[in-house]
C-alpha cells in the first residue's frame, strides 16, 4: 500500500431495467493505488460499496475481450486502463456506446454474435485435402496478409467507435468485417465468393464511410478500417466487370 | 416473461462526442466547398459561352471582396482536403510488401502529399507558360 | 444480401477526390486568388480570348469537364453521407438532390463545352 492513500471519484452509468426508466449516473469514492486498473476500481465498488453493480470481465489481462466500456467517453478495455491516469479529476464509466445496455455496464452481444456466425469465420479450403496429403502450406508472406486481422478478441470496442454502426445497426460493423477479411485473405481459403455476397452489400464494406476511429481504439492493432476499405476497390472492380467475367453475373 | 429491457441510447449529436468525430466531420464537410467551387467554375463556363461581355462580367465578379474572401476560405479547405485525403489513403490500400518490408502508412501519406505538391507546382508552371 | 450500387458513386467520388487533392489547391489559387488579385500571372491569363481558346481545344474541354463534373460528384457523395451522418432520414430525397444536382451540373457543363 502506498504511504498516502488516494481516493478517486468514479461515476458509473447505472441501468437496472426493473427499476430505472433510463440510465442514471451514480458516483462512488474509491481508494486506489497506482497499479489499479479501472476494472479493479469497479470490483472494489462491487465488493465494498454496492454489490448490485454489474459488469463483465474474465481474464484481467486484455485477452478475453469481455471488459470493454466507455472510460471518459473513449472505448477501452477496463482491465488495461489505469485509474491513475484519471487522478485527481476522476472518471466516468459508461457501457460501450452504440450497443443496447442490458444492465449497468453490460451491453447486449446478441447482434455481434449473430453476425459473427453469419460470416463463416473458419477456413473453407480452396482444395480439399485428405489427411494423407498432409497439411496446407503457407509462406510467411502469405501469412502476413491476414495475421494482424486474426488478432481480434471480439471486444467490440470498434463498434463503440463506429458511428455508422450506431446510426444503422444493420451494418455488419468493423470487427466482424475485419474477421471476414482475415479469412478471405488467407491463401488456404476459397470462401471469398460466399462471404463477399455480404461484403459487397450496403451492410458489408459499403456501409463504411472510412471514419477510421475503429482502428484507433482497437486494443489489438487489428486495423478494421484497413480490412474494410481495401476491399472497396476489389468490390468496385467486381461490380463493373461481373458481366464480362465468366460466372460473375449470377452473383 | 423476460425481465430484459435493453436500453438503446440516442445518437443525437454523436459527432460532438469525440474530437476524432469532429475531425471526421470536418473532412466530410469540405465537400460543400468543393461543390461551391465547382459551381463557380460552371458559371464561368456558361458565361464563356454567352460571349465576351458576359464572361468579363464573371471575371469582374471574381474580384469583388466577397468572392476574394470566399476563395481564400476555399483554398484553405482544399488544402485540408488534400491533407485528409492522403491521411486516410493508407486505410484504403491492401497490404503491400516492398523488398520484404511492409509499406508503412506514413510512407503512403507522405508520397501522396509530395505528389500533390509536385502536381500543383506543375499546374502553376504550365499556366504561367501558357499565358 | 443485395449487391450495393455504391461502386458507381464511390468511383466518381474517388476520382473527384483524387483530382481535388492533387491539383485542387493550385486551381483555386489561380482562378480565385492569383488572377483576381492580380498576382504572379499576366493580367490576361484568364481573358475571354485565352479561356475560349482553351475550351475550344479538345484536351481543354476534357480537362474543364473533368474538373467540374468530378468535383461535383465527389461533393455529392460526401454531402449525401454528411446528411445521413447528421441523422436526415429522407434517404431517397437526399440521394435525388445530391446526385441529381451533380448530374444536372455535369450535363450543363458538357453541353456548354461541346457548343463552344
Ligand atoms: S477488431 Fe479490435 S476493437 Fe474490434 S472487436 Fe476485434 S479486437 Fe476489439
Ligand atoms: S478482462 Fe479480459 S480483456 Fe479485460
Amino acid at each position: 500500500m502506498a504511504d498516502t492513500e488516494k481516493i478517486i471519484e468514479i461515476q458509473v452509468l447505472r441501468y437496472r431495467p426493473e427499476q430505472d426508466k433510463e440510465p442514471v449516473l451514480q458516483s462512488f469514492k474509491v481508494p486506489f493505488t497506482d497499479d489499479m486498473s479501472v476494472l479493479q476500481g469497479l470490483q472494489y465498488i462491487k465488493d465494498f460499496l454496492d454489490g448490485t453493480l454489474s459488469f463483465r470481465w474474465s481474464c484481467r489481462m486484455a485477452i478475453c475481450g469481455s471488459c470493454g466500456m466507455m472510460v471518459d467517453g473513449k472505448p477501452k478495455l477496463s482491465c488495461k486502463t489505469f485509474l491513475r491516469e484519471y487522478y485527481p479529476q476522476g472518471l466516468r464509466v459508461d457501457a460501450l456506446a452504440h450497443l443496447p445496455i442490458e444492465r449497468d455496464l453490460m451491453v447486449s452481444v446478441e447482434d455481434f454474435v449473430t453476425k459473427l456466425e453469419s460470416i463463416k469465420p473458419y477456413i473453407i479450403p480452396k482444395e480439399p485435402r485428405t489427411l494423407e496429403q498432409g497439411e496446407y502450406l503457407q509462406t510467411p508472406q502469405q501469412r502476413d496478409m491476414y495475421e494482424q486481422f486474426s488478432s481480434c478478441i471480439n471486444c467490440m470496442l470498434c463498434y463503440a467507435a463506429c458511428p455508422q454502426y450506431g446510426l444503422n445497426p444493420s451494418f455488419t460493423g468493423p470487427g466482424i468485417l475485419a474477421l471476414m477479411h482475415r479469412y478471405n485473405a488467407d491463401s488456404r481459403d476459397g470462401g471469398q465468393a460466399e462471404r463477399n455476397e455480404l461484403g459487397y452489400a450496403d451492410e458489408g464494406y459499403w456501409g463504411c464511410t472510412a471514419v477510421g476511429y475503429c482502428s484507433e481504439v482497437c486494443p489489438k492493432g487489428v486495423d478494421p478500417a484497413n480490412a474494410i476499405n481495401q476491399n472497396k476497390m476489389a468490390s468496385a472492380i467486381n461490380y463493373f466487370t461481373r458481366f464480362i467475367t465468366p460466372g460473375g453475373a449470377e452473383k | 416473461m423476460s425481465a430484459r429491457r435493453p436500453y438503446v441510447r440516442s445518437m443525437d449529436g454523436w459527432w460532438k462526442r469525440d474530437a476524432y468525430f469532429i475531425s471526421y466531420m470536418a473532412r466530410e464537410v469540405t465537400a460543400v466547398f468543393v461543390a461551391l467551387y465547382a459551381i463557380v467554375l460552371l458559371f464561368g463556363v456558361v458565361r464563356l459561352s454567352q460571349g465576351e461581355a458576359a464572361f468579363n462580367g464573371w471575371l469582374q465578379y471574381l474580384t469583388t471582396p466577397w468572392m476574394k474572401v470566399f476563395h481564400l476560405i476555399v483554398l484553405a479547405v482544399f488544402c485540408y482536403h488534400t491533407w485528409s485525403w492522403f491521411n486516410i489513403m493508407p486505410k484504403t490500400m491492401p497490404i503491400i510488401f516492398f523488398g520484404g518490408k511492409r509499406l508503412q502508412p506514413g510512407t503512403i501519406t507522405g508520397t501522396g502529399l509530395v505528389a500533390s505538391v509536385v502536381a500543383c507546382l506543375a499546374v502553376l508552371l504550365i499556366v504561367r507558360g501558357m499565358s | 444480401m443485395k449487391r450495393s450500387n455504391e461502386p458507381i458513386f464511390w468511383s466518381l467520388f474517388g476520382a473527384g477526390g483524387m483530382l481535388a487533392a492533387l491539383i485542387g489547391p493550385a486551381l483555386v489559387f489561380i482562378t480565385g486568388i492569383a488572377v483576381p488579385f492580380g498576382l504572379i500571372f499576366k493580367p490576361d491569363t484568364m481573358s475571354y480570348a485565352h479561356m475560349l481558346a482553351f475550351s475550344q481545344n479538345w484536351l481543354g474541354k476534357i480537362f474543364v469537364l473533368a474538373v467540374i463534373a468530378l468535383f461535383l460528384w465527389h461533393a455529392a457523395h460526401r454531402i449525401h453521407i454528411v446528411l445521413h451522418d447528421f441523422g436526415v432520414h429522407a434517404v431517397t430525397l437526399v440521394r435525388v438532390l445530391c446526385y441529381g444536382g451533380a448530374f444536372v451540373g455535369t450535363v450543363i457543363a458538357a453541353y456548354t463545352l461541346l457548343k463552344l
